[in-house]
């Protein structure tokens, strides 16, 4: 079952995954990420058993995440169709694990999950911007731009930043760390949470320098189509990918 | 039935579960006298050329990539599989199979977009690939369809008349190109949606 959640809380059914992926695929979506939030060991393997199963029909990069904190655990969710696969919380507690992913399955299969909290500026956190794991409930003392650095520096292909702030209210992604990150980092970063209107993935491929943006809510309730947001991009002069 | 190549360089199950969906058969294989049995080959990878070179060299595979390609049956390379026909690459360096004249680089640094933006290296997403010659590679594809490249590097082949299409990303470089029995292309047309399954297809319909 496909959920989505506001500021990572209150998590509601909207759907079945393969049939949702197969309607994105269909409108033109250029990537697809699954994201198990349950992430418990049973539910690994319905993950799988879905990659599996959207991987057979749909002919587009697939990342998966959630839980994943093994080179084991990464070879199965790639061996069963996906491209990429997306680790957070492992990361943060054993960040070797990007270094050797990346050396088993390449970089560019290895993104870097981060999910980010803004806390104020401080010694400690001197972006302002904190990693929080364990799904958005615990924090780590780290530094958001930091991390990211680190994690490029260990083989992480891409970085996936999910603000917590931001995230299911679709009042626009937060321009402020995306920026800061992407103009850090060589790697792509990927904006996600808080997108509710074709604007807001305007204001994030420019102003906030993303190289994507990851939307949910906004096709998950059917009120935007992907061919309806990608026209209007096209139309601002944004480079998308116009016919597929 | 369709060889699919395995190297040891990435994840095949994607070109697998992409010509299931076609219709084609296909099995993967790292045996050589099983690759020379097929009617027709797939060679994708991606990763270091040294490396694959090794696993090419320590299974004798190089030796049937060569036999094959001599035979005269067709063959298509993806990504690492366009680099490593060519002599040799920068990756490394390396010397590589050398079924085409020419060399693979690395794009070179810092790269800009004609907006005077910085784009990063490798090359991770959909771009198009601008046809310069009609080729039966192309048949059913429309100039505007885009592939998904991930690469840091491409060929520049010696012989102009091999370069089918051509991509930009801060220069110019042939993404896909044909020499008789032999295809290769620098996207993967097995995650390009509906346009690279077309690619697909029309490779395992063609016979030279």
């Amino acid at each position: 079952m496909t959920t989505k959640g506001v500021k990572f809380k209150d998590n509601v059914p909207v759907g079945d995954p393969v049939e949702m992926a197969r309607r994105y695929y269909e409108d033109g979506a250029d990537e697809i990420v699954f994201y198990d939030i349950t992430a418990s060991a049973e539910s690994r393997k319905i993950v799988i058993d879905l990659v599996d199963r959207v991987a057979r029909e749909i002919f587009i990069p697939l990342t998966v995440g959630g839980g994943i904190k093994s080179l084991e655990e990464m070879r199965e969710v790639l061996l069963a169709g996906a491209e990429k696969v997306s680790i957070n919380t492992a990361a943060v507690k054993n960040p070797r694990l990007i270094y050797e992913g990346a050396k088993a399955f390449g970089s560019q299969s290895i993104v870097l999950g981060m999910d980010v909290l803004y806390v104020g500026e401080s010694e400690r956190i001197p972006s302002g911007y904190e990693v929080w794991i364990n799904g958005g409930r615990t924090p780590t003392g780290i530094d958001a731009l930091w991390w990211a650095k680190e994690a490029e520096r260990l083989g992480a292909g891409e970085i996936c930043l999910n603000s917590i702030d931001a995230d299911g209210t679709q009042q626009g992604y937060e321009l402020r760390i995306t920026r800061m990150i992407s103009e850090a980092v060589s790697i792509p970063v990927v904006a996600s949470g808080g997108a509710g209107h074709p604007e807001h993935l305007y204001e994030v491929l420019t102003t906030g320098k993303a190289d994507a943006a990851l939307i949910a809510s906004m096709v998950h309730y059917g009120q935007y189509t992907i061919r309806e947001i990608k026209q209007y991009l096209a139309q601002k002069g944004v480079k998308v990918r116009e016919i597929w | 039935m369709v060889a699919i190549l395995d190297y040891e360089a990435g994840n095949l199950t994607s070109v697998k579960r992409a010509l299931d969906f076609l219709g084609f058969k296909s099995f993967i294989t790292s045996d050589p006298e099983e690759v020379l049995r097929a009617e027709r080959l797939i060679f994708p990878g991606v990763g270091a050329a040294g490396k694959a070179m090794e696993h090419l060299r320590q299974k004798g595979l190089d030796e049937a990539l060569r036999e094959f390609f001599l035979s005269g049956r067709p063959m298509l390379g993806i990504c690492l599989g366009i680099q490593i026909i060519f002599e040799k690459s920068q990756e490394g360096p390396t010397q590589t199979l050398g079924f085409l004249k020419g060399k693979v680089v690395r794009f070179p640094e810092p790269l800009f977009d004609k907006q005077g933006e910085r784009l990063k290296v490798p090359q991770m997403g959909w771009n198009r690939v601008r046809p310069v010659k009609a080729h039966r590679l192309f048949e059913g594809i429309d100039p505007r369809h885009e592939f998904y490249f991930v690469h840091s590097f491409y060929p520049e082949p010696e012989q102009e008349e091999i370069i089918l299409g051509i991509t930009e990303y801060g220069i110019e470089f042939p993404s896909a190109i044909a020499h008789g029995n032999l295809w290769a292309v620098q996207f993967h047309p097995e995650k390009s949606g509906r346009p690279g399954l077309r690619v697909l297809e029309n490779f395992c319909r063609f016979n030279p």
